[in-house]
């Protein structure tokens, strides 16, 4: 105990702050190309590294394992020594997942444009780069864990428990779809075969999005929020059991992803059964987060990382009750395959992942260079509605369009045969498409404000000194 | 099977009531309110603030 160093390791946190918005801007501007290529299929070029298929596998993989990914590392390893009250444990393995993350990122980078891909959603990556995933993922796991055991409060904060959970999970699903068998260097097929393979990448498809893009961000919301707002958590219990019930149910929603396909009827009604419960605990969670600004309300007309961190709340609220609502068979029948799928992503991405993030790092960055606070408060408010607009124009448009693709797609005539063929449900769309790219190219725009006012903010600071532990044992 | 998997249901129920139940015990009331306010106590100019 008494050798232990005295101040916190945030090097490796300073570092993945910084790679979150590099990767954030990355990511974001791939995905305004390829919203820019379904308007004018002609921006692909002709070239085969450019066409759509290959760059949107690199555009998910880009926001969410790279912006998001790196998000996640920068705050668990923050959040972990604050309240554990120790520095991190094993800080030349922290070092190690930082580098080890970012190669596996420029892995990506270069093998999905030259079209070597698993060919499963969110899991594209072939074996060679998801072997590697695996070990640095083993790696943070001791560094979490060892820096959870030598803690010197003796209670495990809650943010601590969702990103436990978060680590642990994505271990087991990541290990479990990526069993397969290499027949080349690049190259490899899965051991399971059909529908079971279909079953298990949604298992672990849907689990991505309950523990990587929910429960991690909980727990970042669990210690920027209080914080922020200077009040405590609204309900300590209620977190508790929102955990709780969170991690137990989204384990079984995955079947809703493959409503109608020849898996058996009875693990589709399971999914979607699973994933109507998921509404209890995913509210408990956001009425807690926004509740714990009771008494604190008007900091949200002066503060904009309040209003970042509270609407990323209000979006995950909304997108949680949409989720459950589409996994419904019926509902499902005619949202399933069209854009409103992909307008329901986007509001947990850009409005719950994306301003949980860029709420939490104006928040971090400030600490982490030692200033008061960022450089600019305006720049800051202009992001925040430049980029709430963005997710509006984006999800409202794609909202219309979906539902509209989906009524063209099953009207039939009286003879039983097709009002509209595919190619005018296409061309109906493309004025959607237009105000999609408009919202994504407001949401990217706004990313750049962010990168010149954390530039400023680092740039006027001194050489940034390390922090002391806190010394106060608190129950 | 039927038997099992409706045991093991019973025996989700009765684990979901005694988090619920462990959570509202007034025991826990005093440790809850000290772990709420974590994130408020961790830097040392916290403390000042308080």
């Amino acid at each position: 105990m008494e050798n232990q160093p005295s101040t916190y390791n945030d090097q490796v946190v300073r570092q993945f702050a910084l790679m979150t918005i590099v990767w954030g801007v990355v990511g974001m501007a791939v995905g305004v190309l390829i919203a820019a290529q379904l308007l004018w299929p002609a921006l692909n070029f002709d070239l085969p590294w450019l066409s759509y298929g290959r760059i949107r596998p690199l555009h998910t993989n880009a926001v969410i394992f790279a912006f998001g990914g790196s998000a996640l590392f920068a705050t668990s390893y923050y959040i972990v020594q604050r309240t554990c009250h120790v520095p991190l444990f094993a800080p030349r393995l922290a070092s190690f997942t930082f580098w080890g993350w970012q190669s596996i990122i420029l892995a990506a980078a270069i093998t999905l444009p030259l079209g070597i891909t698993q060919g499963k959603e969110y899991a594209e990556l072939e074996w060679p780069i998801a072997l590697f995933i695996a070990v640095v993922w083993i790696a943070y796991a001791v560094v979490f864990f060892g820096t959870i055991i030598k803690r010197r409060v003796q209670h495990i904060y809650v943010a601590n428990w969702f990103f436990a959970a978060y680590i642990i999970t994505i271990a087991v699903l990541h290990i479990v779809n990526n069993l397969v068998i290499p027949v080349g260097l690049w190259k490899s097929y899965p051991i399971y075969s059909g529908v079971v393979d279909a079953m298990v990448q949604w298992w672990y498809g849907h689990n991505a999005v309950g523990f990587f893009l929910t429960a991690a961000f909980l727990g970042m919301m669990y210690y920027f929020v209080p914080k922020q707002a200077q009040r405590p958590i609204y309900s300590y219990r209620l977190s508790v059991v929102h955990f709780w019930a969170l991690i137990s149910i989204y384990m079984w929603a995955g079947p809703h992803h493959l409503h109608y396909t020849t898996l058996p009827d009875w693990a589709q009604s399971l999914g979607m059964v699973f994933s109507l419960m998921l509404l209890a605990p995913s509210w408990g969670g956001m009425i807690n987060g926004i509740m714990t600004l009771s008494g604190a309300w008007h900091k949200l007309r002066t503060d904009p990382i309040l209003k970042f961190l509270i609407v990323s709340l209000s979006f995950y609220g909304m997108t949680t009750f949409e989720g459950p609502m589409m996994s419904i068979k019926t509902v499902n029948a005619l949202s399933h395959y069209t854009d409103w799928t992909v307008g329901h992503v986007h509001a947990g991405a850009l409005g719950w992942v994306g301003f949980i993030s860029i709420g939490s790092l104006y928040a971090l960055i400030p600490r982490l260079w030692g200033r008061e606070q960022m450089y600019s408060i305006k720049a800051m408010d202009l992001h925040f509605w430049v980029a709430t607009i963005g997710v509006v124009l984006y999800i409202a448009s794609m909202w219309m369009a979906g539902v509209m693709q989906g009524l063209m797609w099953r009207a039939v005539n009286e003879d039983g045969t097709l009002a509209y063929t595919f190619i005018e449900s296409l061309n109906a769309t493309y004025p959607y498409y237009a105000i999609r790219l408009l919202g994504g190219v407001l949401y990217l725009g706004g990313m750049l404000i962010m990168v010149w006012n954390v530039w400023k903010t680092i740039a006027g600071a001194e050489r940034p000194v390390a922090q002391p532990v806190v010394t106060t044992v608190s129950a | 099977m039927g038997v099992v998997r409706g045991l093991l249901t019973l025996v989700m129920i009765i684990a979901f009531a005694g988090v619920v139940f462990w959570a509202w015990s007034s025991r826990r009331r005093k440790d809850f309110e000290a772990a709420a306010r974590m994130p408020l106590e961790d830097e040392p100019s916290d403390k000042e603030r308080s």
